[in-house]
Protein backbone atom coordinates (compact mmCIF):
# COMPACT_ATOMS: atom_id res chain seq x y z
CA UNK A 1 0.00 0.00 0.00
CA UNK A 2 1.19 3.48 -0.84
CA UNK A 3 -0.29 6.57 0.76
CA UNK A 4 0.03 9.80 -1.24
CA UNK A 5 -0.82 13.15 0.32
CA UNK A 6 -1.83 15.88 -2.15
CA UNK A 7 -1.99 19.32 -0.51
CA UNK A 8 -3.60 21.26 -3.37
CA UNK A 9 -4.40 21.33 -7.07
CA UNK A 10 -1.42 23.62 -7.58
CA UNK A 11 1.25 25.21 -5.42
CA UNK A 12 0.20 28.84 -4.92
CA UNK A 13 -3.54 28.15 -4.93
CA UNK A 14 -3.88 27.80 -1.16
CA UNK A 15 -5.26 24.98 0.99
CA UNK A 16 -6.79 24.24 4.37
CA UNK A 17 -3.97 24.20 7.00
CA UNK A 18 -5.81 21.97 9.46
CA UNK A 19 -6.43 19.48 6.66
CA UNK A 20 -2.72 19.41 5.82
CA UNK A 21 -1.89 18.68 9.47
CA UNK A 22 -4.40 15.86 9.48
CA UNK A 23 -2.80 14.48 6.34
CA UNK A 24 0.68 14.56 7.89
CA UNK A 25 -0.63 12.84 11.04
CA UNK A 26 -1.84 9.99 8.80
CA UNK A 27 1.81 9.21 7.91
CA UNK A 28 1.87 9.49 4.10
CA UNK A 29 4.62 7.84 2.03
CA UNK A 30 5.04 10.91 -0.17
CA UNK A 31 3.70 14.45 -0.55
CA UNK A 32 2.98 15.37 -4.18
CA UNK A 33 1.83 18.70 -5.57
CA UNK A 34 1.42 20.05 -9.07
CA UNK A 35 3.03 23.36 -10.00
CA UNK A 36 1.30 24.29 -13.22
CA UNK A 37 -0.29 23.51 -16.57
CA UNK A 38 -0.75 25.12 -19.97
CA UNK A 39 -4.08 26.54 -18.86
CA UNK A 40 -2.90 30.08 -18.29
CA UNK A 41 -1.65 30.36 -21.82
CA UNK A 42 1.56 30.35 -23.85
CA UNK A 43 3.26 33.41 -22.33
CA UNK A 44 4.41 31.53 -19.22
CA UNK A 45 6.10 28.78 -21.20
CA UNK A 46 7.39 31.30 -23.71
CA UNK A 47 9.08 33.32 -20.98
CA UNK A 48 9.81 30.43 -18.61
CA UNK A 49 8.09 32.12 -15.66
CA UNK A 50 5.53 31.35 -12.97
CA UNK A 51 2.10 32.97 -12.89
CA UNK A 52 1.89 32.88 -9.10
CA UNK A 53 3.49 35.43 -6.79
CA UNK A 54 6.96 34.45 -5.57
CA UNK A 55 5.84 35.41 -2.04
CA UNK A 56 2.83 33.07 -2.14
CA UNK A 57 4.86 30.26 -3.65
CA UNK A 58 7.60 30.66 -1.04
CA UNK A 59 5.12 30.74 1.84
CA UNK A 60 3.30 27.58 0.73
CA UNK A 61 6.50 25.78 -0.29
CA UNK A 62 7.98 26.56 3.13
CA UNK A 63 4.93 24.97 4.80
CA UNK A 64 5.22 21.90 2.61
CA UNK A 65 8.96 21.62 3.26
CA UNK A 66 8.27 21.77 7.00
CA UNK A 67 5.49 19.17 6.64
CA UNK A 68 7.89 16.96 4.67
CA UNK A 69 10.53 17.24 7.39
CA UNK A 70 7.95 16.34 10.02
CA UNK A 71 6.69 13.35 8.04
CA UNK A 72 10.19 12.30 6.99
CA UNK A 73 9.07 11.51 3.43
CA UNK A 74 9.85 12.93 -0.02
CA UNK A 75 8.11 16.06 -1.32
CA UNK A 76 7.72 16.21 -5.09
CA UNK A 77 6.46 18.99 -7.32
CA UNK A 78 5.71 18.60 -11.04
CA UNK A 79 5.61 21.36 -13.66
CA UNK A 80 7.42 23.75 -11.33
CA UNK A 81 6.75 27.45 -11.85
CA UNK A 82 3.55 27.07 -13.93
CA UNK A 83 5.27 26.04 -17.17
CA UNK A 84 7.99 23.60 -16.11
CA UNK A 85 10.67 25.22 -18.28
CA UNK A 86 14.25 24.93 -17.02
CA UNK A 87 14.23 28.58 -15.88
CA UNK A 88 11.13 27.87 -13.77
CA UNK A 89 12.87 24.87 -12.16
CA UNK A 90 15.80 27.18 -11.32
CA UNK A 91 13.35 29.72 -9.87
CA UNK A 92 11.81 27.19 -7.49
CA UNK A 93 15.23 25.69 -6.70
CA UNK A 94 16.42 29.17 -5.63
CA UNK A 95 13.36 29.55 -3.41
CA UNK A 96 14.05 26.08 -1.97
CA UNK A 97 17.66 27.01 -1.12
CA UNK A 98 16.50 30.23 0.57
CA UNK A 99 13.98 28.34 2.68
CA UNK A 100 16.48 25.63 3.61
CA UNK A 101 18.94 28.29 4.76
CA UNK A 102 16.27 30.21 6.70
CA UNK A 103 14.91 27.05 8.34
CA UNK A 104 18.29 25.48 9.05
CA UNK A 105 17.39 22.42 6.97
CA UNK A 106 19.97 20.16 5.41
CA UNK A 107 18.31 18.33 2.54
CA UNK A 108 18.94 16.55 -0.73
CA UNK A 109 17.14 18.17 -3.67
CA UNK A 110 16.75 16.48 -7.04
CA UNK A 111 16.03 18.68 -10.06
CA UNK A 112 14.54 17.09 -13.16
CA UNK A 113 14.81 19.27 -16.26
CA UNK A 114 12.37 18.83 -19.13
CA UNK A 115 13.72 21.49 -21.50
CA UNK A 116 14.54 20.42 -25.07
CA UNK A 117 16.81 22.10 -27.57
CA UNK A 118 15.45 22.82 -31.04
CA UNK A 119 18.27 20.61 -32.38
CA UNK A 120 17.08 17.58 -30.41
CA UNK A 121 13.52 17.93 -31.64
CA UNK A 122 14.58 18.71 -35.21
CA UNK A 123 16.71 15.56 -35.26
CA UNK A 124 13.80 13.49 -33.95
CA UNK A 125 11.47 15.10 -36.49
CA UNK A 126 13.87 14.25 -39.32
CA UNK A 127 13.89 10.60 -38.18
CA UNK A 128 10.10 10.47 -38.14
CA UNK A 129 10.10 10.18 -34.34
CA UNK A 130 7.92 13.26 -33.75
CA UNK A 131 4.25 12.72 -34.52
CA UNK A 132 1.30 15.15 -34.49
CA UNK A 133 -1.63 14.62 -32.12
CA UNK A 134 -5.20 15.52 -33.12
CA UNK A 135 -5.57 19.19 -34.10
CA UNK A 136 -1.80 19.75 -34.04
CA UNK A 137 -0.43 22.79 -35.86
CA UNK A 138 2.03 22.40 -38.75
CA UNK A 139 5.64 22.46 -37.61
CA UNK A 140 8.95 23.02 -39.36
CA UNK A 141 12.61 23.36 -38.42
CA UNK A 142 12.13 27.13 -38.51
CA UNK A 143 9.22 27.03 -36.07
CA UNK A 144 11.21 24.81 -33.70
CA UNK A 145 14.14 27.24 -33.88
CA UNK A 146 11.78 30.13 -33.14
CA UNK A 147 10.57 28.54 -29.90
CA UNK A 148 11.86 30.34 -26.81
CA UNK A 149 11.14 27.19 -24.79
CA UNK A 150 10.36 23.60 -25.70
CA UNK A 151 9.55 21.11 -22.96
CA UNK A 152 8.81 17.40 -22.94
CA UNK A 153 6.27 16.08 -20.44
CA UNK A 154 7.93 13.63 -18.09
CA UNK A 155 5.98 10.61 -16.90
CA UNK A 156 6.22 8.28 -13.92
CA UNK A 157 9.58 6.77 -15.00
CA UNK A 158 11.47 10.04 -14.70
CA UNK A 159 9.86 10.92 -11.35
CA UNK A 160 10.66 7.42 -10.09
CA UNK A 161 14.30 7.95 -11.13
CA UNK A 162 14.36 11.23 -9.20
CA UNK A 163 12.91 9.54 -6.12
CA UNK A 164 15.43 6.70 -6.44
CA UNK A 165 18.26 9.20 -5.80
CA UNK A 166 17.02 9.36 -2.21
CA UNK A 167 16.10 13.03 -2.61
CA UNK A 168 14.08 14.70 0.13
CA UNK A 169 12.66 17.19 -2.34
CA UNK A 170 12.12 16.66 -6.07
CA UNK A 171 11.66 19.75 -8.24
CA UNK A 172 10.50 18.53 -11.63
CA UNK A 173 10.11 20.59 -14.76
CA UNK A 174 7.22 19.83 -17.09
CA UNK A 175 5.55 16.54 -16.20
CA UNK A 176 2.12 15.16 -16.91
CA UNK A 177 -0.25 16.26 -14.14
CA UNK A 178 -0.54 12.68 -12.95
CA UNK A 179 3.08 11.48 -13.03
CA UNK A 180 4.10 12.89 -9.65
CA UNK A 181 1.26 11.03 -7.94
CA UNK A 182 1.47 7.76 -9.92
CA UNK A 183 5.27 7.32 -9.72
CA UNK A 184 5.67 5.92 -6.20
CA UNK A 185 2.67 3.52 -6.28
CA UNK A 186 3.95 2.19 -9.64
CA UNK A 187 7.48 1.74 -8.28
CA UNK A 188 6.12 -0.24 -5.35
CA UNK A 189 4.09 -2.50 -7.58
CA UNK A 190 0.60 -1.22 -6.78
CA UNK A 191 -2.05 -1.72 -9.45
CA UNK A 192 -1.01 0.29 -12.52
CA UNK A 193 -4.53 1.22 -13.63
CA UNK A 194 -5.33 2.37 -10.11
CA UNK A 195 -2.06 4.35 -9.90
CA UNK A 196 -2.87 6.40 -13.00
CA UNK A 197 -6.58 6.72 -12.31
CA UNK A 198 -6.06 7.79 -8.70
CA UNK A 199 -3.43 10.23 -9.91
CA UNK A 200 -5.86 11.78 -12.38
CA UNK A 201 -8.54 12.09 -9.71
CA UNK A 202 -6.01 13.59 -7.30
CA UNK A 203 -4.13 15.96 -9.57
CA UNK A 204 -6.50 18.86 -8.89
CA UNK A 205 -6.41 18.35 -5.11
CA UNK A 206 -9.87 18.45 -3.58
CA UNK A 207 -11.59 19.36 -6.87
CA UNK A 208 -12.95 15.81 -6.96
CA UNK A 209 -14.71 16.34 -3.61
CA UNK A 210 -17.65 18.37 -2.35
CA UNK A 211 -15.29 21.17 -1.17
CA UNK A 212 -12.83 21.95 -3.97
CA UNK A 213 -11.15 24.85 -2.12
CA UNK A 214 -10.08 22.72 0.85
CA UNK A 215 -7.26 21.37 -1.29
CA UNK A 216 -5.88 18.46 0.70
CA UNK A 217 -6.66 14.85 -0.19
CA UNK A 218 -5.13 11.49 0.63
CA UNK A 219 -5.09 8.57 -1.76
CA UNK A 220 -4.20 5.02 -0.75
CA UNK A 221 -3.05 2.80 -3.61
CA UNK A 222 -2.84 -0.98 -3.39
CA UNK A 223 -2.82 -4.15 -5.49
CA UNK A 224 -6.43 -3.86 -6.66
CA UNK A 225 -7.46 -0.20 -6.59
CA UNK A 226 -7.33 3.08 -4.72
CA UNK A 227 -9.21 4.83 -1.94
CA UNK A 228 -9.61 8.60 -1.83
CA UNK A 229 -10.34 10.61 1.29
CA UNK A 230 -10.40 14.40 1.64
CA UNK A 231 -8.48 15.69 4.67
CA UNK A 232 -10.78 18.64 5.38
CA UNK A 233 -13.36 17.43 7.90
CA UNK A 234 -16.31 19.02 6.11
CA UNK A 235 -15.31 17.73 2.67
CA UNK A 236 -16.56 14.46 1.21
CA UNK A 237 -15.58 12.34 -1.77
CA UNK A 238 -18.60 10.67 -3.31
CA UNK A 239 -18.86 8.15 -6.12
CA UNK A 240 -20.24 10.99 -8.21
CA UNK A 241 -17.57 13.63 -7.45
CA UNK A 242 -14.80 11.09 -8.05
CA UNK A 243 -16.14 9.58 -11.26
CA UNK A 244 -17.16 12.99 -12.63
CA UNK A 245 -13.60 14.23 -12.29
CA UNK A 246 -12.52 12.27 -15.37
CA UNK A 247 -14.59 14.81 -17.33
CA UNK A 248 -12.48 17.73 -16.18
CA UNK A 249 -10.25 19.24 -18.85
CA UNK A 250 -10.23 15.87 -20.63
CA UNK A 251 -11.39 15.63 -24.22
CA UNK A 252 -12.15 11.93 -23.63
CA UNK A 253 -13.51 11.08 -20.17
CA UNK A 254 -12.57 7.39 -20.35
CA UNK A 255 -9.10 7.38 -21.88
CA UNK A 256 -6.03 9.25 -20.67
CA UNK A 257 -2.76 9.04 -22.59
CA UNK A 258 0.46 9.04 -20.61
CA UNK A 259 4.08 8.28 -21.52
CA UNK A 260 4.25 4.56 -22.24
CA UNK A 261 0.58 3.77 -22.56
CA UNK A 262 -2.91 4.84 -21.65
CA UNK A 263 -5.41 4.60 -18.84
CA UNK A 264 -8.84 3.16 -19.59
CA UNK A 265 -11.54 3.76 -16.96
CA UNK A 266 -14.46 2.38 -18.99
CA UNK A 267 -14.81 -0.56 -16.58
CA UNK A 268 -14.01 1.31 -13.35
CA UNK A 269 -16.24 0.71 -10.37
CA UNK A 270 -16.80 3.54 -7.87
CA UNK A 271 -18.04 2.53 -4.44
CA UNK A 272 -18.69 4.71 -1.38
CA UNK A 273 -16.95 3.21 1.68
CA UNK A 274 -18.75 5.69 3.92
CA UNK A 275 -19.98 9.28 3.64
CA UNK A 276 -16.51 10.66 2.89
CA UNK A 277 -14.38 7.98 1.22
CA UNK A 278 -14.61 6.32 -2.17
CA UNK A 279 -13.03 3.09 -3.37
CA UNK A 280 -12.24 2.66 -7.07
CA UNK A 281 -11.35 -0.63 -8.75
CA UNK A 282 -11.31 -1.98 -12.28
CA UNK A 283 -9.26 0.75 -13.97
CA UNK A 284 -6.94 -0.56 -16.67
CA UNK A 285 -3.47 0.48 -17.78
CA UNK A 286 -2.73 -0.43 -21.40
CA UNK A 287 1.02 -0.30 -22.19
CA UNK A 288 2.14 1.11 -25.54
CA UNK A 289 5.13 2.69 -27.26
CA UNK A 290 7.14 5.10 -25.10
CA UNK A 291 6.40 8.64 -26.22
CA UNK A 292 6.49 11.98 -24.43
CA UNK A 293 4.32 14.93 -25.33
CA UNK A 294 6.02 18.15 -26.43
CA UNK A 295 5.03 21.74 -25.77
CA UNK A 296 6.64 24.80 -27.24
CA UNK A 297 5.98 28.52 -27.44
CA UNK A 298 7.32 31.22 -29.73
CA UNK A 299 6.93 34.96 -30.17
CA UNK A 300 4.62 35.90 -33.04
CA UNK A 301 4.47 39.68 -32.46
CA UNK A 302 4.22 42.42 -29.87
CA UNK A 303 1.07 44.03 -28.58
CA UNK A 304 -0.21 47.28 -27.16
CA UNK A 305 -3.74 47.80 -25.92
CA UNK A 306 -5.91 50.84 -25.27
CA UNK A 307 -9.29 50.95 -23.59
CA UNK A 308 -12.11 53.48 -23.91
CA UNK A 309 -15.53 53.09 -22.32
CA UNK A 310 -18.57 54.28 -24.22
CA UNK A 311 -21.62 55.29 -22.18
CA UNK A 312 -23.41 57.57 -24.69
CA UNK A 313 -26.57 55.69 -25.72
CA UNK A 314 -26.33 56.70 -29.37
CA UNK A 315 -22.76 55.40 -29.59
CA UNK A 316 -23.56 52.22 -27.69
CA UNK A 317 -26.33 51.48 -30.20
CA UNK A 318 -23.93 52.05 -33.11
CA UNK A 319 -20.74 50.67 -31.55
CA UNK A 320 -20.08 48.08 -34.25
CA UNK A 321 -20.21 50.59 -37.08
CA UNK A 322 -18.10 53.00 -35.05
CA UNK A 323 -15.48 50.33 -34.28
CA UNK A 324 -15.29 49.05 -37.86
CA UNK A 325 -14.77 52.60 -39.13
CA UNK A 326 -11.95 53.18 -36.65
CA UNK A 327 -10.25 49.90 -37.56
CA UNK A 328 -10.24 50.86 -41.25
CA UNK A 329 -8.91 54.36 -40.64
CA UNK A 330 -6.22 53.25 -38.18
CA UNK A 331 -5.01 50.51 -40.51
CA UNK A 332 -4.65 53.01 -43.33
CA UNK A 333 -2.69 55.41 -41.12
CA UNK A 334 -0.35 52.69 -39.82
CA UNK A 335 0.43 51.69 -43.42
CA UNK A 336 0.90 55.26 -44.60
CA UNK A 337 2.77 56.69 -41.64
CA UNK A 338 4.71 53.72 -40.25
CA UNK A 339 5.33 51.97 -43.56
CA UNK A 340 4.06 48.56 -42.37
CA UNK A 341 2.55 46.17 -44.90
CA UNK A 342 -1.05 44.96 -44.30
CA UNK A 343 0.06 41.42 -43.41
CA UNK A 344 2.62 42.64 -40.87
CA UNK A 345 0.23 44.06 -38.32
CA UNK A 346 -3.30 43.78 -36.93
CA UNK A 347 -5.77 46.30 -35.52
CA UNK A 348 -8.77 45.03 -33.59
CA UNK A 349 -11.40 46.86 -31.58
CA UNK A 350 -12.90 44.24 -29.28
CA UNK A 351 -16.25 45.43 -27.93
CA UNK A 352 -16.66 44.42 -24.29
CA UNK A 353 -20.37 44.19 -23.59
CA UNK A 354 -21.24 43.08 -27.13
CA UNK A 355 -19.21 40.06 -28.28
CA UNK A 356 -15.80 40.22 -26.59
CA UNK A 357 -16.02 36.64 -25.32
CA UNK A 358 -17.47 34.85 -28.32
CA UNK A 359 -16.73 37.03 -31.34
CA UNK A 360 -18.62 35.93 -34.45
CA UNK A 361 -20.17 33.01 -32.53
CA UNK A 362 -22.17 35.41 -30.34
CA UNK A 363 -25.88 35.12 -31.09
CA UNK A 364 -27.31 37.55 -28.52
CA UNK A 365 -27.60 41.16 -29.55
CA UNK A 366 -29.18 42.97 -26.58
CA UNK A 367 -27.89 46.49 -26.08
CA UNK A 368 -25.73 46.94 -22.98
CA UNK A 369 -25.58 50.05 -20.75
CA UNK A 370 -22.01 50.72 -21.83
CA UNK A 371 -19.39 49.24 -24.10
CA UNK A 372 -15.68 48.83 -23.48
CA UNK A 373 -13.74 49.40 -26.68
CA UNK A 374 -10.53 47.44 -26.24
CA UNK A 375 -8.10 48.39 -28.98
CA UNK A 376 -5.52 45.64 -29.62
CA UNK A 377 -2.55 46.44 -31.83
CA UNK A 378 -0.18 43.67 -32.92
CA UNK A 379 3.06 44.58 -34.70
CA UNK A 380 6.45 42.98 -35.45
CA UNK A 381 8.30 44.99 -32.76
CA UNK A 382 7.35 46.43 -29.35
CA UNK A 383 8.24 49.95 -30.54
CA UNK A 384 5.90 49.62 -33.53
CA UNK A 385 3.11 48.30 -31.27
CA UNK A 386 3.53 51.32 -28.99
CA UNK A 387 3.52 53.69 -31.96
CA UNK A 388 0.43 52.05 -33.48
CA UNK A 389 -1.46 52.43 -30.18
CA UNK A 390 -0.72 56.16 -30.27
CA UNK A 391 -2.19 56.33 -33.76
CA UNK A 392 -5.32 54.66 -32.38
CA UNK A 393 -5.50 56.93 -29.31
CA UNK A 394 -7.26 60.01 -30.79
CA UNK A 395 -9.90 57.80 -32.42
CA UNK A 396 -10.70 56.01 -29.18
CA UNK A 397 -11.10 59.39 -27.50
CA UNK A 398 -13.03 61.46 -30.06
CA UNK A 399 -14.12 59.56 -33.17
CA UNK A 400 -17.60 60.73 -34.36
CA UNK A 401 -20.04 58.37 -36.06
CA UNK A 402 -20.60 60.94 -38.80
CA UNK A 403 -18.77 64.08 -39.82
CA UNK A 404 -21.67 66.41 -39.08
CA UNK A 405 -22.24 65.65 -35.42
CA UNK A 406 -20.64 67.27 -32.36
CA UNK A 407 -17.28 65.80 -31.39
CA UNK A 408 -17.82 63.04 -28.80
CA UNK A 409 -15.42 62.20 -25.96
CA UNK A 410 -15.27 58.75 -24.38
CA UNK A 411 -14.11 57.64 -20.95
CA UNK A 412 -10.41 56.78 -20.72
CA UNK A 413 -9.70 54.94 -17.47
CA UNK A 414 -5.95 55.65 -17.47
CA UNK A 415 -3.21 58.07 -18.36
CA UNK A 416 -1.26 57.16 -20.36
CA UNK A 417 -4.11 55.49 -22.22
CA UNK A 418 -1.99 52.79 -23.83
CA UNK A 419 -0.64 49.68 -22.12
CA UNK A 420 2.31 47.70 -23.47
CA UNK A 421 1.51 44.01 -23.40
CA UNK A 422 4.92 42.90 -24.57
CA UNK A 423 5.39 39.74 -26.60
CA UNK A 424 2.49 37.73 -27.98
CA UNK A 425 3.39 34.06 -27.71
CA UNK A 426 1.77 31.08 -29.40
CA UNK A 427 1.81 27.41 -28.51
CA UNK A 428 3.24 25.72 -31.57
CA UNK A 429 3.55 22.04 -30.66
CA UNK A 430 0.92 19.40 -30.01
CA UNK A 431 3.12 16.43 -30.80
CA UNK A 432 4.67 13.39 -29.19
CA UNK A 433 8.31 12.33 -29.44
CA UNK A 434 9.37 8.67 -29.31
CA UNK A 435 12.08 7.77 -26.81
CA UNK A 436 14.08 4.52 -26.49
CA UNK A 437 15.13 5.43 -22.96
CA UNK A 438 12.65 7.47 -20.88
CA UNK A 439 15.56 9.45 -19.37
CA UNK A 440 17.03 10.38 -22.77
CA UNK A 441 15.14 13.68 -22.99
CA UNK A 442 15.49 14.67 -19.33
CA UNK A 443 18.29 15.81 -17.05
CA UNK A 444 18.35 14.64 -13.44
CA UNK A 445 20.70 16.22 -10.86
CA UNK A 446 21.03 15.76 -7.12
CA UNK A 447 22.07 18.69 -4.91
CA UNK A 448 22.99 18.95 -1.24
CA UNK A 449 21.23 22.03 0.11
CA UNK A 450 21.42 23.88 3.46
CA UNK A 451 23.69 23.55 6.43
CA UNK A 452 21.61 21.73 9.03
CA UNK B 1 -38.98 23.90 -25.94
CA UNK B 2 -36.73 24.98 -23.11
CA UNK B 3 -33.42 26.71 -22.67
CA UNK B 4 -30.82 24.03 -21.89
CA UNK B 5 -29.33 26.05 -19.03
CA UNK B 6 -32.77 26.28 -17.41
CA UNK B 7 -33.25 22.52 -17.19
CA UNK B 8 -29.64 21.33 -16.65
CA UNK B 9 -27.76 21.72 -13.38
CA UNK B 10 -24.66 23.23 -14.93
CA UNK B 11 -22.97 23.65 -18.28
CA UNK B 12 -19.19 23.99 -18.09
CA UNK B 13 -16.61 24.61 -20.80
CA UNK B 14 -12.86 24.37 -20.28
CA UNK B 15 -9.71 23.87 -22.27
CA UNK B 16 -8.62 20.28 -22.71
CA UNK B 17 -5.07 21.38 -23.50
CA UNK B 18 -4.34 24.39 -25.71
CA UNK B 19 -5.84 22.86 -28.84
CA UNK B 20 -9.14 21.40 -27.64
CA UNK B 21 -12.16 22.59 -25.72
CA UNK B 22 -14.53 20.33 -23.82
CA UNK B 23 -18.07 21.12 -22.70
CA UNK B 24 -19.80 19.17 -19.95
CA UNK B 25 -23.56 19.33 -19.52
CA UNK B 26 -24.42 18.18 -16.00
CA UNK B 27 -28.09 17.23 -16.33
CA UNK B 28 -28.68 16.54 -12.64
CA UNK B 29 -31.25 13.78 -13.10
CA UNK B 30 -31.92 10.77 -15.30
CA UNK B 31 -35.04 12.46 -16.65
CA UNK B 32 -33.23 15.58 -17.82
CA UNK B 33 -30.35 13.44 -19.10
CA UNK B 34 -32.74 11.43 -21.30
CA UNK B 35 -34.26 14.61 -22.64
CA UNK B 36 -30.96 16.36 -23.36
CA UNK B 37 -29.28 13.24 -24.70
CA UNK B 38 -32.24 12.58 -27.00
CA UNK B 39 -32.92 16.02 -28.35
CA UNK B 40 -29.47 17.62 -28.56
CA UNK B 41 -28.15 16.83 -32.04
CA UNK B 42 -24.49 16.74 -33.07
CA UNK B 43 -25.29 18.86 -36.12
CA UNK B 44 -26.78 21.63 -34.01
CA UNK B 45 -23.77 21.68 -31.69
CA UNK B 46 -21.30 21.72 -34.60
CA UNK B 47 -23.25 24.59 -36.16
CA UNK B 48 -23.39 26.53 -32.90
CA UNK B 49 -19.58 26.47 -32.62
CA UNK B 50 -18.95 26.44 -36.39
CA UNK B 51 -16.79 23.36 -36.24
CA UNK B 52 -16.66 20.40 -38.61
CA UNK B 53 -19.17 17.84 -37.32
CA UNK B 54 -16.64 15.05 -37.98
CA UNK B 55 -14.32 16.59 -35.39
CA UNK B 56 -16.92 16.72 -32.62
CA UNK B 57 -16.49 13.94 -30.04
CA UNK B 58 -19.61 13.18 -28.04
CA UNK B 59 -20.09 11.17 -24.85
CA UNK B 60 -23.50 10.41 -23.36
CA UNK B 61 -22.69 9.19 -19.85
CA UNK B 62 -25.82 7.86 -18.17
CA UNK B 63 -23.98 6.98 -14.93
CA UNK B 64 -23.21 10.65 -14.38
CA UNK B 65 -26.23 12.15 -16.16
CA UNK B 66 -23.71 14.03 -18.27
CA UNK B 67 -23.56 14.81 -21.98
CA UNK B 68 -20.06 15.86 -23.04
CA UNK B 69 -18.75 17.39 -26.26
CA UNK B 70 -15.10 17.90 -27.19
CA UNK B 71 -13.80 19.55 -30.34
CA UNK B 72 -10.74 21.47 -31.56
CA UNK B 73 -10.79 25.00 -30.22
CA UNK B 74 -12.27 27.48 -32.74
CA UNK B 75 -9.05 29.44 -32.04
CA UNK B 76 -5.98 27.87 -30.48
CA UNK B 77 -5.51 29.05 -26.88
CA UNK B 78 -3.59 32.28 -26.60
CA UNK B 79 -3.35 33.08 -30.31
CA UNK B 80 -4.13 36.61 -31.43
CA UNK B 81 -7.67 35.62 -32.40
CA UNK B 82 -8.37 33.83 -29.11
CA UNK B 83 -10.69 35.75 -26.81
CA UNK B 84 -11.00 33.39 -23.90
CA UNK B 85 -7.77 31.92 -22.49
CA UNK B 86 -9.49 29.20 -20.45
CA UNK B 87 -12.32 28.46 -22.88
CA UNK B 88 -14.86 29.15 -20.15
CA UNK B 89 -17.23 31.35 -22.17
CA UNK B 90 -18.22 28.81 -24.80
CA UNK B 91 -20.55 27.10 -22.34
CA UNK B 92 -22.94 30.05 -22.61
CA UNK B 93 -23.88 29.22 -26.20
CA UNK B 94 -25.09 25.76 -25.21
CA UNK B 95 -26.67 27.06 -22.01
CA UNK B 96 -28.83 29.43 -24.03
CA UNK B 97 -29.70 26.93 -26.74
CA UNK B 98 -33.36 25.95 -27.11
CA UNK B 99 -33.99 22.22 -27.05
CA UNK B 100 -37.13 20.10 -27.44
Amino acid sequence: MTRVLIPAGALGLGYDRAALERGIANRPDIIAVDGGSTDSGPSYLGRGVSKYARASTKMEWRELMRARAEAGVPLVIGTAGTCGADAAVDWLFDITKEIAAEEGMKIKVATLRSGQTAETVKAALAKGRVRPLAAAPEISDQILEDCTNIVALAGAEQIAAALATGADVVIAGRTTDTAIIAALPLTRGDNAGAAWHGAKVGECGALATTQPNSGVIQIDFDASGFTIEPMAEAAAATAYTVSAHMLYENSDPFILYEPGGYLDVTGSDYRALDARRVRVEGSKWVPGPYTVKLEGARVVGYQSVGLAVIRDRHYVANARVWAADIETKVRAKIEARMGLKPDDFAVELRLIGMNATLGDLENRHDLPVEVGALGILTCPTPEQAAEAAKILNPYLLHHPLTEDEPMPTFAFPFSPAEMQRGALYEFCLNHVMELDDPMAAFKLELHEVGHG
Amino acid sequence: MAELGQIAQKVRSKNAGPFWVTIDIFCGSAEVFERVSGSLKDDAVAKLYRVDRQLVKRFDIADLNVVKFSFPRPQVQGTRADRDMHGAGWASLLEEMQID
